[in-house]
């Protein structure tokens, strides 16, 4: 093997990749509670009887979760395009990323309010709590802690596919990688320490994820 | 003055093909190797002990949360840089196989796992010997356990593979993008491109959750 690593290279441009792992973290971070907001209003669509609510949010998340990440990308950054809508390709990744997270997670939240048997309910009702506080203190923290894996996993996985914004020029991580090694030709190095950088950021959330788990289910989980 | 557009027309239909039969083939291949592969490490891992567990528990952690994209741009500028240079099919079916595999191992080793002890130490008592046991009690059971899991990563791995056209493998995303580069037509190549992984994703994750269904009662 002839190559010949410089990582100096690299580390001069460390401060363009972390402000690229910045914007990775923002992209996902706002997908995230965009998507939380809308699976939790498909959620109740769903559940729901009325006729045409459900068949909106069943349209939503089966096309959310039966076609590629990188389709909705594509969809959102050049399909828009015939509408006369363009989007920059922040905006873009985001809005595939929220309709994404928001196909997934309704299934996870309608999973996990069904999981928790209609007597609780009346259960609480007939101990004389009201509506709200049935729901405040017996079916939602239960619920919380059903979903609160699931709903990690989504996160990082939404982490993991913003590094698809290589492919419409979005300066995150991976498309600053790019942007970069186009520059320096260092390739090799830049695209491992992307790589390393990636692992560094899941594990974080990872980890901090489980503390917090710890601290909100105090280990009843 | 022509148009340096031409629209989309039937004389398209068979490049759209070669793209469909593309994500097949890898899809296919990736999904076959991931299962055999993931079985192997996933029983390994099952039956081995806490050193060779974490050993591989992290190598196979970097797989899974480095994004596959990153994974693939520096598996083929790395072989390149060592002077083998590969086809973007061969190295596109390796990172996704190794991807796949990291996967599958996870879900087979808990297939493995959810055997109970019990179970095996009564096969042992009838006089099976050790492979026996594994052969006729532990994956037949293990293995039923998981395959609605099974069925998830093997249809996540169909939808990643649109991403093995970043190292130029003509995958039926690519050939959809050179289409619309030609036609400016993107909407209506965007939505038959859709269709398609739709149609392939829907009957098999409503089976997957018919038969998660089915078991759980």
């Amino acid at each position: 093997m002839t190559y010949e690593f410089h990582w100096n290279v690299v580390f001069q441009k460390m401060p363009e990749l972390l402000n690229g792992a910045f914007v990775t973290l923002h992209v996902s971070v706002l997908a995230m509670l965009l998507g939380i907001v809308i699976a939790i209003l498909l959620a109740i669509a769903k559940m729901n009887n009325s006729k045409p609510f459900c068949y909106v949010a069943t349209a939503w998340v089966e096309t959310a979760r039966n076609t590629p990440a990188l389709f909705q990308i594509y969809m959102a950054y050049f399909g828009l395009g015939a509408f006369g809508i363009h989007l920059s390709p922040y905006v873009a990744v985001l809005s595939a990323l929220v309709f994404i997270n928001a196909g997934y997670l309704t299934e996870t939240f309608r999973g996990g309010f069904q999981s928790i048997p209609s007597t609780q309910y009346s259960a609480s009702k007939s101990l004389g709590m009201n509506s709200i506080q049935v729901y405040r203190y017996i079916i939602l923290p239960q619920m919380l802690r059903r979903i609160y894996h699931p709903m990690t996993n989504q996160f990082v996985w939404s982490i993991l596919m913003s590094s698809l914004g290589i492919l419409v020029g979005m300066s995150e991580l991976s498309g600053t990688t790019q942007r970069l090694q186009s520059l320096s030709f260092r390739t090799l190095e830049f695209f491992i320490v992307a790589a390393v950088m990636y692992f560094i950021i899941t594990k974080l959330v990872l980890i901090s994820s489980s503390l917090l788990s710890r601290k909100l289910f105090r280990g009843e989980i | 003055m022509n148009s340096l557009f031409t629209p989309l027309s039937w004389n398209d239909t068979g490049f759209i093909l070669t793209g469909v039969m593309n994500t097949v083939t890898i899809s296919v291949l990736a999904i076959v190797l991931g299962t055999v592969l993931g079985l192997i490490v996933g029983f390994i891992r099952a039956e081995s002990n806490k050193l060779v567990n974490m050993l591989f528990g992290g190598l196979l952690d970097v797989l899974r949360s480095v994004p596959l994209i990153i994974q693939l741009v520096l598996f083929s500028t790395f072989v390149g840089a060592a002077g083998i240079p590969l086809d973007p099919f061969v190295a596109g079916s390796i990172v996704l196989s190794l991807y796949t595999m990291a996967f599958m191992s996870e879900v087979f080793r808990s297939g493995f796992e959810s055997v109970p002890v019990s179970m095996q130490t009564a096969a042992r008592s009838l006089g099976m010997n050790h492979w026996q046991t594994i052969y006729h009690i532990r994956l037949p059971i293990g293995l039923r356990a998981v395959f609605p899991s099974w069925l998830g990563v093997a249809l996540s791995v169909i939808k990643d593979s649109a991403l093995v056209s970043v190292i130029g493998y003509m995958e039926l995303l690519r050939t959809s993008e050179q289409l619309i580069s030609r036609t400016q037509q993107p909407l209506e190549i965007l939505i038959g491109v859709g269709i398609f992984y739709f149609i392939i994703s829907y009957p098999l994750s409503s089976y997957g959750r018919y038969v998660e269904r089915k078991m759980a009662i």
